[in-house]
């Protein structure tokens, strides 16, 4: 039972990564229609950027904050000097130039800090509180659960409340009645863009302390996990991305503790058959998927 | 006003068994091309004439990819994954049997029966949810291999028994023709088969569903079809590479292979066969090139990772400034000087 | 038409691509042997390594330290006049990638041989490509037992003691000193965690709970718990280092606290105690083995030449175990050429190594013979004390079977005045 009790803990508090991270695609599937796979990359620059901070500066807080900047000005950059020169006749080709920016930012990363694996600090202990002998969490943990709980929120709030929010919408799902009625569709994508790097950013910071530390590929994994938390979930449908998370993160855990860690990737492959072969356009597609 | 008339006319162009005034009939580009592979393989020294070999099998799995990818409309991230079950399949065969023929036929019928069950689920999905999916087939490989280490043996993967060629023929040489030889053939029936009505099928459903299902064409069987075609091609390759490489191990199969697959048939040039040749020449050129350019850099912490930004760099500016890939650039500068006239 | 025309572009410029490097092959023609990478002022050696990825990490400084060696002895003089060449190449960890870099080694750049190619997966790929070449393959980064396999592969040797002797040394540890107290054992999923956990239950018998990672998965939060769950007091790792750190740490957040006994490949205290940051301390009575002199130990000779030579030929690098280890290679590998003599040939050079007899930086002898071709013998422990490793006990030796574990007398020995062995 204490087991069961700890790897729920461990999954959760990892799936809320996965969340954030899978919340991050979504926005950007939302406004751009791009599965963006140089998200990993972008979160990790931004980690380090941190890292340069709070070693220059002693202040974990300074860095915190000095990156998710960092994440969002990244963003912009991205979308204006790149993705908005790319052809979208072929939603391939965005996906090309992603994966091309990927291996340019890495391999740039590699040459300003090396291919060493850098130990990033956390603001809050990591030992987990015990209940009757049982880990539970650690205030590291509650942390993250706060950070990304405040994600969530802001962002609700935002879609929903927001006269910004509700013109990023419009531009998205009808740009050229959006553009007609006034509406900067250019500017809601940057800032679709901008939003999107600062929570991956956010997910970065908060993950990258729990692993082996920060790297130039240390988020690729994360990537690949939230990718598929974004797919069981439904690229289109940021609650879908939240649950999409936890239900990978849990998986993860519970079959890593009870079966063997070599199986997870088989888990994950057998969860995103079963869940796609019902529901084509994830758990919380909201249109009916296309009829083959 | 050029530029809109120009463009609808660069993207039939690019597609093979459009209309055209004079076709040329791909048996005899096939026999020019092994012509001149064959000519190539007494000038270059050994360790080209292996580079040359990896092309070949390269070109057999970007060759599949571009029917489903490029003329199907279909995104598959997963053909690494296909490519190891044709190299493991071989391994296992050859170890068992040591018979090159008949281990090269179990790959592909392997892999395409894995290509077939992966399909069927594919055509359900659209997207960004086939990428995902396909995504998590491709990861799957290190999992299986460590899951059954029986018969995989984990991560270090297995070696494969070969008898040496003739002795009268250098290794690379023989190498260079074995995969030519499966690459020129592969490419030949594809070819053949996009031509015809399967060709236009799969053109049909990849620009519009409903029209191509108004017109009678079974979708779902379609896009089965173009996954177990790509499949087989991709087992093909995988067997190669196992052929190559005397061993097969998972560590040689990870994500970033089904991604730079990719990446190499939608520069080379999405639809076209011969965009398919320039992204296999790509995958084994641009590395080295980019490693030698990293090694004259002197530096030790720039040497593997300048490698990686020449090769990001070439990727995103050949998108930004040639989409239709390498293949479309030659109808692209014949256009300019057109313009300029 | 066109189409016959683009072809015979592509392969016009295959051909091209073909000619620009044709170059490094030409060396042979100045020299007065035929043996491949050997001229009257050269000798030409290359190695396969991850600079790149995450398995770069450590591993990366390894090369470098080989080669900083190497041009330590160019400038005395070099090896019987010649000069040796280090072709350092990247394959990222990945087989595919070694396939091809090995290649392009021994066709393109003609090397002599190929030293210390590093990785379990990467290396065996290229075992029967270098032994049809007939190809020395000296020296492998890596204690699988692969490489001892003189009837298979006759120019193949090992350097690393195989991990079933770490094993069954680092079992004998917790036979004699934590007697009774229930092992577990957490391992890579490969040969690495397969044959370390085979040499600790040689001597202890069957653990008390396993588990085991892959490097593909950072987080071993479930495994970590389950060990904890079974009340394992003495925990046995055989990780790289990044894992090492990862589960020391992990084990500290949930307040599991056993003694942890680690295999050499994942135990310099630098590289850990970095990954660790702010956690460094956990190290602390951390049991681990070695068999070359240790990185902080200033008073050891041999550790004084290095650091001499890491200052003047690397750059100053930061001084840790895999410098220690990089050098000790090309230390090695020179002595192998010395006793190869002047007219230097492939043959020649394996029959030096077989013949075996080097004394160097080792603790323990090695076990090169007509019959052996795995690397050091043993091993000697290790505990962290205040931050650094420190030797205690005597080095042992074994073997992978059933042979005792037996304390190794004899003396290390001392490092030749100028730093380079003698002919």
């Amino acid at each position: 039972m204490s087991e069961f009790i700890y790897l729920t803990f461990d999954g959760l508090s990892r799936g809320l990564v996965y969340a954030a991270f899978a919340l991050a695609l979504v926005l950007i599937w939302r406004a751009a229609r791009i599965v963006n796979f140089a998200q990993g990359a972008m979160a990790v620059a931004a980690v380090y950027v941190a890292y340069s901070v709070t070693n220059a500066t002693g202040s974990y807080w300074l860095g915190f904050v000095v990156a998710l900047l960092a994440g969002l000005v990244l963003g912009v950059t991205v979308e204006r000097v790149v993705m908005r020169f790319v052809d979208h006749s072929s939603p391939l080709n965005g996906v090309v130039v992603a994966l091309g920016l990927v291996l340019i930012i890495q391999g740039t990363l590699g040459i300003i800090y090396g291919n060493e694996y850098l130990p990033v600090e956390t603001p809050f202990s990591r030992d987990a509180f015990e209940v009757g002998g049982v880990a539970m969490l650690s205030r590291y943990d509650l942390f993250v659960i706060a950070a990304v709980g405040t994600v969530v929120v802001l962002l609700t709030l935002l879609f929903t409340r927001t006269a910004v929010g509700l013109r990023m919408r419009a531009a998205a799902f009808a740009p050229d009645v959006s553009r007609l009625l006034g509406v900067s569709v250019g500017g809601m994508l940057t800032l679709g863009w901008a939003l999107a790097a600062g929570v991956g950013s956010l997910a970065g910071m908060l993950v990258v302390p729990t692993e082996l530390g920060v790297h130039p590929t240390a988020m690729d994994v994360v990537f690949i996990s939230a990718f598929a938390a974004a797919v069981v979930g439904g690229l289109d449908s940021p609650i879908g991305a939240v649950v999409g998370g936890l239900v990978v993160g849990l998986l993860l855990s519970y079959v890593s503790g009870y079966i063997d860690v070599t199986v997870a990737p088989m888990a994950v492959l057998a969860l995103l058959v079963v869940v796609l072969l019902g529901r084509p356009g994830g758990l919380f597609s909201s249109s009916k998927a296309r009829v083959a | 006003m050029t530029a809109i008339e120009a463009r609808p006319a660069t993207s039939t162009k690019t597609m093979p068994g459009a209309p055209r005034r004079r076709r040329v009939h791909p048996a005899i580009v096939i026999v020019v091309g092994a012509v001149l592979v064959v000519a190539l393989t007494y000038v270059l020294p050994p360790f080209r004439n292996y580079q040359l070999a990896t092309v070949g099998a390269y070109f057999c799995v970007t060759a599949g990819l571009t029917v489903l990818t490029g003329l199907n409309g279909q995104l598959s991230l997963g053909h690494g994954a296909l490519m190891a079950t044709g190299a493991y399949t071989l391994a296992l065969s050859q170890n068992k049997w040591e018979n090159l023929p008949l281990s090269f036929a179990l790959a592909v019928l392997v892999t395409t029966a894995v290509g077939a069950v992966i399909g069927l689920a594919a055509a359900r999905l659209r997207g960004p949810y086939l990428a995902g999916l396909t995504l998590a087939v491709a990861i799957v490989v290190p999992s299986v291999t460590s899951t059954f280490d029986e018969t995989f043996n984990s991560d270090q993967g297995l070696s494969v028994m070969l008898n040496p060629p003739p002795e009268q023929y250098p290794m690379e040489q023989w190498q260079a023709w074995l995969c030519w030889a499966a690459a020129l053939i592969v490419v030949l029936l594809l070819a053949l088969l996009v031509r015809g009505r399967f060709g236009r099928d799969l053109r049909a459903v990849r620009d519009d569903e409903t029209a191509a299902k108004l017109a009678g064409i079974n979708i779902a069987r379609t896009q089965v079809l173009a996954f177990v075609v790509s499949a087989a091609c991709a087992g093909v390759a995988g067997a190669l590479f196992a052929y190559l490489a005397q061993s097969v191990s998972p560590g040689a199969f990870p994500l970033t292979l089904s991604l730079f697959l990719l990446m190499a048939i939608v520069i080379g040039g999405l639809g076209s066969l011969f965009g398919a040749l320039w992204g296999a020449l790509l995958l084994v050129v641009l590395p080295t090139l980019s490693q030698s350019v990293g090694e004259h850099a002197g530096s030790q912490r720039l040497e593997g990772n300048l490698a990686l930004i020449v090769f990001g760099v070439v990727l995103v500016v050949v998108m930004l400034a040639a989409p239709g890939g390498l293949a479309s650039i030659p109808s692209r500068i014949s256009r300019l000087i057109r313009r300029n006239r | 038409m066109k189409r016959i025309a683009t072809a015979a572009l592509s392969v016009v410029l295959l051909a091209t691509a073909g000619c620009t490097n044709d170059g490094g092959g030409s060396n042979n023609s100045g020299g007065s042997t035929n043996v491949p990478g050997v001229t009257g002022t050269e000798i030409v050696v290359g190695t396969h390594m991850p600079l790149t990825g995450p398995a770069a990490g450590g591993y990366s400084k390894i090369a470098p330290a080989t080669k900083a060696y190497f041009d330590y002895v160019n400038a005395n003089g070099g090896v019987h006049g010649r000069k040796i060449t280090y072709k350092i190449k990247d394959d990222g960890y990945n087989p595919a990638n070694t396939q091809t870099v090995v290649r392009e080694l021994v066709l393109q750049d003609k090397v002599f041989a190929i030293l210390n190619g590093l990785g379990t997966p990467t290396h065996t790929g290229v075992l029967d490509f270098l032994k049809t070449n007939r190809v020395p393959d000296l020296f492998v980064a890596s204690g699988s037992r692969s490489w001892n396999q003189p009837d298979k592969y006759p120019g193949t040797f090992g350097f690393n003691p195989d991990y079933t002797v770490e094993g069954k040394i680092l079992g004998t540890y917790i036979k004699e000193n934590l007697a009774g107290k229930k092992t577990c054992f957490l391992g890579q999923d490969d040969d690495f965690g397969r044959d370390s956990l085979a040499g600790v239950e040689k001597v202890l018998g069957a653990v008390a709970a396993k588990e085991s990672y892959v490097t593909s998965n950072p987080n071993v939060g479930p495994q970590m718990g389950a060990l904890k769950a079974a009340g394992c007091e003495v925990v046995v790792l055989a990780t790289v280092p990044g894992f090492t750190a990862l589960s020391i740490g992990t084990a500290a957040k949930i307040a599991f606290k056993p003694q942890f006994v680690v295999s050499n490949v994942g135990a310099d205290p630098t590289t850990v105690g970095k990954a660790l940051g702010a956690g460094a301390p956990l190290l602390e009575g951390v049991v681990a083995t070695n068999y070359l002199p240790l990185n902080t130990d200033e008073a050891n000779p041999w550790i004084q030449l290095f650091k001499k030579i890491n200052a003047e030929h690397n750059g100053n690098a930061e001084f840790d175990n895999n410098i220690v280890y990089g050098m000790s290679v090309g230390y090695l590998f020179v002595q192998a050429l010395q006793a190869a003599g002047k007219d230097v040939n492939r043959d020649k050079l394996l029959e030096a190594v077989t013949k075996n007899g080097f004394q160097g930086p080792g603790l323990v002898p090695l076990r090169f013979s007509a019959t052996d071709h795995s690397g050091y013998a043993g091993a000697q422990l290790t505990k962290v004390e205040g931050g650094k490793a420190v030797f205690f006990g005597t080095p042992y030796t074994t073997d992978d079977a059933d042979g005792p574990v037996a304390p190794h007398q004899g003396q290390p020995a001392a490092p030749p005045p100028n730093g380079v062995p003698a002919a």
